[in-house]
């Protein structure tokens, strides 16, 4: 199983100012799953972009199965037997998984233009059965939870009889049991011969199921390794190219300050039950807990985002009001969401004025008139003083990569003068140099008497950073370690302690 | 293909392309190609036609321009935020109809008249702005709701019969008096003109340089994280419709003034004219991005291609054709110009 499947060589590629990739290269062999790893703007979702006739390569050649190939848009890519799952899911979530899978190839009746349901659905199943799937064809994808969606587009993808298939973050939104089956099916691909691309930040997974790895950074080869030869550590020098900001060691003190914020008794219908907890001044709060335990939840009610039904929130020992994040940001919370497109950043507009954003009234000089000087002003600051690569203040912040963004929603933060901040995942889809260094500064934060909430799905960044960590489970905290008692196993004990447990353990 | 003319270094030919293409992109080639659009309008038909070219014909067409141009201002910030208005039209017609209620009808003086117009259309923005932010209704079903509530309102209040302003020959100077004649004899353009202008003006600087332009342009990139940044967005948002509301206002005493009646039944459709000065103006319906003076140039574009059709004898219907056609071809050129 050694043959070459397919050989990526040379590959250049530019966009206005940008050079993506010069020189290059890739090679995937039958049955293998290749794990192609690097930081964000390192260029692999450009190359497999490339392959998937997305994009153009401006120079370079594609040898698929020994023969020199052009492809020049996506339909060539499927037919030459090349699928790719993206990153986000492109499924139409109204429609049914079956439906989905063979949109635009629906099996017709003889009546024209008449599509013929029970035939999707059959060979829909037919599908399935290959792959080990236990998925309802008749299911809208909308029932269905993000990693069944997944299922859905990598079975997508197979339908076209792929010979490779390309992952993008497949596993990004997924829970570790998600991961678990996720993987069970790309190990049975990987048996069929089929060649797999993974894309992913999360190292410790490509250990688990990759053959070789290969490292790229800014836009160039960098090296192709045996997966079982090469510890992480040696991966990610290769990545970065730099030494990284480490502060697992040494845990911070536990600050015995104020509380600043507690919150008693929240409640709202299934997903928030009595939920107690309290936050001290300088303190970084970890939030554990698996996928829909309710973390978010907590985090958008504090916030105003969401209603609660019943408790209270006190701020600094005197209870508040919160009904919209006006009322929040008024009484210094700042949430910064765990998705930043969508929830955190007006993409279209540039740097310094989503840095003013939640603040613009403190850049007002009379009757509405802005006040620009102080701006940009304040844009600069923050730039210099949370390093956000951008090469002006008026860049749209759409063009800036997954770390500065989240450092911009940092940035407006505060400037809005927020003294509590949550972080929900505020290290998820950024690259292992970016991440490392939004841990630094959320330790600097704390430092400075900021106090911190940090909504994480990665256990290894809720033990390096947190003082104490709340452990949440189907709406209710369920257990609240200090850093010395919280391992992995101790939170994963907590974050799968379902009600009876919890009864059983009260009486 | 471009690859298969490799040159020696990839630095030389990555370069190339990136002057093009940021140049080409830019926003100054958007108005650019608007702007000229308007010129090579301008010189074709005073190639065609000498009655085109006189000054007469171009005072014309800037004051058919006024009462759309004014309409297209409010739409514009509108539009910005991803919304739309689609009773501007009506509103209008319900604003100069309240105007003349004010000063013939209950014979208030001039000035408090007007401001009774404009505030009766900022009224009927107001309403359009709590429907849309506060019940959560639509935009385009909030507004073409208040299309009809205005409709009917003004049919209701003047009886179906227009209210003349013959007793009051000072409304019809404001709007078609000239000031400027005044101050340079020969170089009568009419006051509309100049209110257009103004309103443009303060347009431009209120998008540009408030705080309420500035949450326009935030509402239309990402209402909801601009929420999630303690920004009052129902508050907001009313605020946008109740401005469009007012500039509807400004175009209902402008059309009382200029035609010194208030026409129950005028005002239908003038939305979509103004809807078609906004888009050729390069606003996006999607929302964030757009500029006044994009839409002053597209609402000239429309009335310029009316003005001249008719001097080379095309008839109306033909007209109201071929301004379809360059709606459709202006938002075109616009995606042309947005692809990659």
């Amino acid at each position: 199983m050694t043959d070459v499947l397919l050989r990526m060589e040379g590959i250049y590629k530019s966009f206005p100012g940008v050079q993506a990739l010069s020189d290059a290269k890739f090679e995937l062999r039958y049955g293998e799953v290749h794990a192609l790893v690097g930081e964000n703007g390192a260029g692999k979702s450009t190359l497999m972009k490339i392959l998937g006739g997305i994009y153009h390569k401006d120079e370079g050649h594609i040898i698929l199965e020994g023969h020199e190939v052009e492809i020049t848009s996506p339909a060539m890519a499927q037919h030459l037997g090349i699928s790719i799952v993206h990153q986000e899911l492109n499924l139409m979530p109204h429609l049914t998984v079956a439906q989905n899978i063979f949109i635009g190839r629906e099996p017709r009746t003889k009546v024209p233009f008449v599509v013929d349901d029970k035939a999707t659905n059959e060979e829909a199943m037919r599908l399935f059965e290959l792959l080990n799937l236990r998925l309802d064809p008749n299911t809208k994808v909308a029932d269905l939870t993000v990693a069944k969606q997944q299922m859905v587009e990598i079975a997508k993808a197979l339908s076209f009889n792929a010979k490779i298939l390309v992952m993008d973050e497949p596993t990004a939104a997924l829970t570790d049991a998600e991961i678990d089956e996720l993987f069970s099916i790309i190990r049975q691909l990987r048996e069929k011969g089929v060649g797999i691309v993974h894309i992913s930040h999360r190292l410790e997974e490509l250990k688990q199921i990759s053959d070789r790895v290969t490292v790229m950074r800014d836009g160039k080869y960098i090296d192709t390794l045996q997966t079982n030869e090469a510890p992480i550590d040696k991966i990610i020098s290769l990545m970065v190219g730099r030494t990284i900001y480490e502060s697992a060691p040494e845990l911070p003190e536990t600050p015995n300050q104020d509380v600043v914020l507690e919150v008693r008794n929240l409640n709202r219908g299934r997903s928030l039950r009595n939920v107690n907890f309290s936050l001290k001044k300088g303190e970084i709060l970890g939030f554990a807990g698996l996928i829909g335990a309710g973390r978010t939840e907590v985090a958008r009610a504090i916030f105003g985002a969401d209603t609660y039904e019943t408790g209270e929130i006190l701020i600094k020992g005197k209870q508040v009001y919160i009904k919209s994040p006006g009322d929040a940001v008024m009484h210094g919370i700042g949430y910064l969401s765990e998705d930043r497109k969508r929830y955190g950043l007006t993409l279209g507009m540039d740097v310094k004025e989503n840095v003013a954003m939640a603040s613009m009234k403190k850049f007002l000089k009379w009757f509405g008139w802005m006040d620009f000087k102080k701006t940009v002003e304040r844009g600069k600051e923050m730039v210099k003083a949370l390093n956000i690569k951008t090469p002006s203040l008026e860049q749209k912040v759409k063009f800036l990569s997954g770390g500065n963004q989240q450092k911009v929603v940092i940035g407006k933060w505060l400037t809005a003068d927020t003294d509590i901040l949550i972080f929900d995942e505020p290290t998820r889809g950024i690259d292992v140099g970016a991440k490392s260094e939004i841990y630094k500064l959320l330790n600097d934060l704390a430092h400075q008497g900021k106090s911190i909430i940090m909504i994480s799905s990665e256990l290894p960044e809720i033990l390096r950073m947190s003082h104490r960590v709340v452990v949440m489970c189907e709406g209710r905290v369920t257990g609240i370690l200090n850093a010395g008692e919280a391992t992995q196993e101790s939170i994963m004990k907590y974050a799968t302690m379902r009600r009876e447990a919890v009864l059983a353990t009260a009486q | 293909m471009k690859s298969e003319t490799p040159t020696a270094k990839p630095i030389s030919r990555s370069e190339e392309p990136k002057t093009r293409k940021s140049l080409f992109r830019s926003d100054t080639m958007q108005r650019l190609m608007a702007f000229s659009a308007l010129i090579v309008l301008f010189i074709g038909f005073s190639l065609a036609s000498p009655f085109f070219r006189t000054f007469e014909n171009f005072v014309g067409i800037l004051l058919a321009t006024a009462v759309n141009g004014v309409l297209a201002l409010g739409v514009t910030f509108v539009i910005i935020t991803a919304g739309i208005d689609l009773s501007v039209g009506t509103v209008l017609t319900f604003s100069a109809v309240m105007t003349a209620v004010f000063i013939i009808n209950w014979h208030l003086p001039i000035p408090i008249g007007i401001l009774g117009g404009l505030l009766s259309g900022s009224l009927a923005g107001f309403i359009n702005g709590t429907v849309i932010s506060r019940m959560k209704i639509p935009p385009f079903i909030a507004t073409l709701g208040m299309l009809y509530i205005t409709k009917g309102l003004s049919l209701v209040i003047s009886e179906l019969h227009p209210i003349y302003f013959n007793d009051t020959p000072a409304f019809r100077e404001m709007a078609m008096g000239s000031i400027l004649g005044q101050i340079i004899p020969g170089f009568v353009v009419p006051n509309a003109v100049l209110i257009l202008f103004g309103a443009a003006i303060i347009a431009h600087l209120i998008l540009t340089r408030t705080i309420l332009g500035r949450y326009t342009f935030a509402l239309g990139s990402n209402e909801e994280a601009t929420r999630l940044s303690g920004v009052n967005v129902v508050a907001w948002k009313t605020a946008v419709y109740t401005l469009c509301g007012l500039f509807a206002g400004m175009g209902g005493v402008l059309i009382a003034s200029r035609l010194n009646s208030a026409q129950p039944a005028l005002g239908a459709g003038y939305e979509l004219d103004a809807i078609a000065a906004v888009v050729i103006g390069g606003t996006s319906l999607s929302g964030g991005e757009g500029t006044i003076l994009g839409t002053i140039i597209g609402a000239f574009i429309i009335s310029t291609l009316t003005n001249g059709l008719r001097i080379l004898s095309v008839p109306q219907e033909w007209q109201i054709v071929i301004t379809g056609c360059i709606v459709i071809l202006a938002v075109f050129l616009d995606i042309l110009r947005r692809r990659r």
